[in-house]
């Protein structure tokens, strides 16, 4: 693997050297996404809301005078994986700019390489802390941190009765789970909301029994579950099966959509913190531009559930093209430069970036909306 | 006393579909020599087939699981007739490859037929589980326990009991001996690994409204019926459906009173300690090689 790494280098080197600065028809932009494996549900949402930003800007005339043109590669829900997708899309595509790569694992690992190479990504969906506070200034964050997300669901804790006073995790084994685990319970700590028992599943985990039973019998009155739309649905499918007493909140902005079609026992509940809701989508900031995707979405026939995070890609095409445009040219510095000055009304609501990290170094982090649906019999309704 | 015992019902469900996992892996490695790399492929096979039948024709679950018993058999003879025969088994690493040439060609087309996003299969039972005391399990995990038991029933009366496991045992000791007095080697073969896949298929199949169905579900499932099968004694049928029910164990008490970070790890933990203290296998009895 190592020396095929070399080749690209020394293939991308040759190029560069013999024939510089070929005339570009298009602008590419390179995605990185899991369209296999555990989270392949969400990824492929979020590289199609991509693909239909990306036709809907080129129907009004692309960027610059140009097309833009989406390469989407598949980083198979595995970290290595995302790496190679990153070295590919960058070395053998040259694209000045990427978009992901959905975990915060998969994007972790990307980031050394956006480094390497000096080439700036917009990171759509992953909210580990870790990521914006690396001091990697290559990268620009449009999704919420799993602080940002707990400090908006704190901001909502009235609205639960019977209120919630002591709380248990589920937690996908990898950086997002166990981030996310992490600041919910130090908001809980700060609103005297005492915390029960953090269990853990791993990435690829069906059955989820074990975790479960054990969460039986602690005496807590609500459990967040944190993982994507595969996991939670299983989650929550075995969790009403094992007839657990607790309220199910998910965090991260994924949704057990196969829960519509195939709901659990007749009346039971569970919560969803999303960063998109197509069900309430005239509360959005933008009323206009959530029509317009919802809209393209129906027209290409993609599932009604899938909206909930088909919009992390459109609204970073919409952030990188309006970089591209600003900076008057597809070059990895020159975007970098202008995603420090984006101000772009997107699906979740206003885009721009914050400096967030070590000084000299910081990363941009977004600012984003949340909001919370219920699911119950099928049917979801905003809380 | 109440977690304990919701942990042992949860331990026998997860523990029978591990045994029928384990049994068609080792009943191929018992009697072929061959590692079966695509065991697992073939367990998602059941599960799509399931899939493709409930969900886009509409038809009921338990002809599908029929269906899909059928789809593992018929597949599982092709590969052994056009793929294993050809190359005699006389080498192993040749084998190999083939096998986990097969596994990579299913694992890919079914990510072409149905893309990386997994499905959902609907159950047929009630979604209210049936509450014993303070344990909880839902229909659909009970029938998935009794049809597992029966399928153990049969394939244990047909081994040990009828005439074609006489053959099949026969076989298992010693191919030659058995040419001798008249066993069709060949056929049996082609037998031993259409069951063993047909075993996979209808495991996949039985668990497909449990689960999700995903075109890389087969690896998590031929990695622990690897494990079961090592925990059990290569090749030892017996051996294998204890081994399910104890893996099983290990993971669900192991997860819930050491830790759940390390769930399979735990499994692998174990197996590791019998392969140091007991290399031949938890129930399987010393074989002399050569």
């Amino acid at each position: 693997m190592f020396t095929k790494y070399r080749l690209y280098a020394l293939i991308a080197a040759g190029t560069l050297f013999a024939a510089p600065a070929l005339a570009q028809e298009t602008i590419k932009i390179g995605v990185s996404q899991p369209l296999t494996g555990p989270v392949a549900a969400a990824g492929t949402y979020v590289a199609n809301g991509a693909r239909l930003a990306a036709e809907q800007l080129n129907a009004q005339g692309g960027v610059l005078g140009k097309k833009i043109e989406l390469i989407v590669e598949d980083n198979k829900s595995n970290p290595r994986e995302a790496v190679n997708t990153a070295e590919k899309l960058i070395l053998r595509d040259k694209v000045p700019v990427m978009i992901g790569a959905w975990g915060s694992t998969f994007t972790l690992a990307t980031m050394p390489k956006l480094q390497e190479y000096g080439v700036p990504m917009v990171v759509e969906t992953a909210s580990s802390s870790k990521i914006t506070t690396a001091g990697n200034p290559w990268v620009f964050r449009i999704s919420p941190t799993s602080r940002m997300e707990a400090l908006a669901f704190a901001k909502q804790l009235q609205s639960f009765s019977p209120a919630i006073k002591k709380v248990d995790f589920l937690a996908v084994n990898n950086d997002w789970g166990l981030g996310a685990t992490t600041e919910f319970k130090n908001v809980f700590a700060q609103h005297g909301i005492e915390v029960g028992r953090v269990e853990t599943m791993s990435p690829d985990a069906t059955d989820l029994s074990a975790q479960l039973a054990a969460l039986r019998e602690t005496g807590s009155d609500t459990l967040i579950v944190t993982s994507g739309v595969e996991q939670l649905t299983l989650a929550i499918r075995q969790a009403s099966e094992q007839r657990l007493k607790q309220r199910i909140i998910t965090t991260g902005g994924s949704f057990p959509e196969p829960l519509i079609q195939n709901p659990g026992p007749k009346g039971y509940v569970s919560t969803h913190l999303l960063f998109f809701s197509p069900w309430t989508a005239d509360k959005a900031l933008h009323p206009e531009i959530a029509k317009a995707y919802m809209d393209g979405w129906k027209q290409k026939g993609y599932p009604f559930p899938g909206l909930t995070e088909g919009f992390r890609g459109y609204d970073a095409v919409l952030t990188v093209a309006d970089a591209i445009k600003r900076a008057g040219k597809a070059e990895p510095e020159a975007i970098r430069q202008a995603l420090w000055e984006t101000k772009v009304a997107g699906v979740n609501g206003d885009v721009s970036f914050i400096k967030d990290g070590p000084a000299g170094k910081e990363s941009g982090q977004n600012e984003p909306n949340i909001y919370i649906v219920q699911l119950k019999d099928g049917v979801v309704s905003a809380q | 006393m109440d977690q304990i015992m919701q942990h042992a019902v949860n331990g026998l469900v997860l523990g029978a579909t591990y045994a029928l996992l384990g049994i068609g892996l080792t009943l191929v490695f018992g009697i072929m020599r061959v590692v079966n790399f695509a065991h697992g492929e073939l367990y998602a096979l059941g599960a799509y087939v399931a899939y493709a039948l409930v969900s886009l024709l509409g038809l009921d679950f338990f002809s599908a699981l029929l269906f899909s018993a059928v789809a593992g058999f018929l597949i599982g003879s092709v590969i052994e007739f056009v793929l294993l025969r050809r190359c005699k088994l006389e080498n192993i690493d040749e084998v190999m490859l083939i096998m986990i040439g097969v596994m990579i060609i299913m694992q890919n087309a079914e990510l072409m037929l149905w893309g990386g996003v997994a499905k959902v299969v609907p159950t047929p039972f009630s979604q209210e589980p049936l509450i014993v005391g303070s344990v909880a399990l839902s229909p659909t995990r009970l029938f998935v326990l009794c049809a597992a038991a029966v399928l153990l029933l049969v394939f244990y009366l047909v081994i040990e009991r009828s005439r074609l496991g006489m053959a099949m045992r026969a076989t298992f000791q010693d191919k030659d001996a058995a040419k001798i007095v008249g066993v069709n080697v060949s056929s049996i073969y082609t037998l031993t690994f259409a069951l063993g896949s047909c075993l996979a298929a209808v495991t996949g199949a039985l668990l497909a409204p449990i689960f999700v169905v995903s075109p890389t579900m087969g690896d998590l499932a031929s990695l622990k019926a690897f494990a079961i099968v090592i925990l059990g004694g290569l090749g030892n049928i017996g051996g294998a459906a204890l081994g399910g029910f104890a893996l099983a164990m290990i993971e669900e008490f192991g997860a819930s009173y050491v830790s759940t970070s390390y769930r399979d790890a735990l499994g692998f933990i174990v197996i590791l300690i019998v392969m140091v203290m007991r290399p031949q296998g938890l129930f399987a009895v010393k074989e002399r090689v050569g």
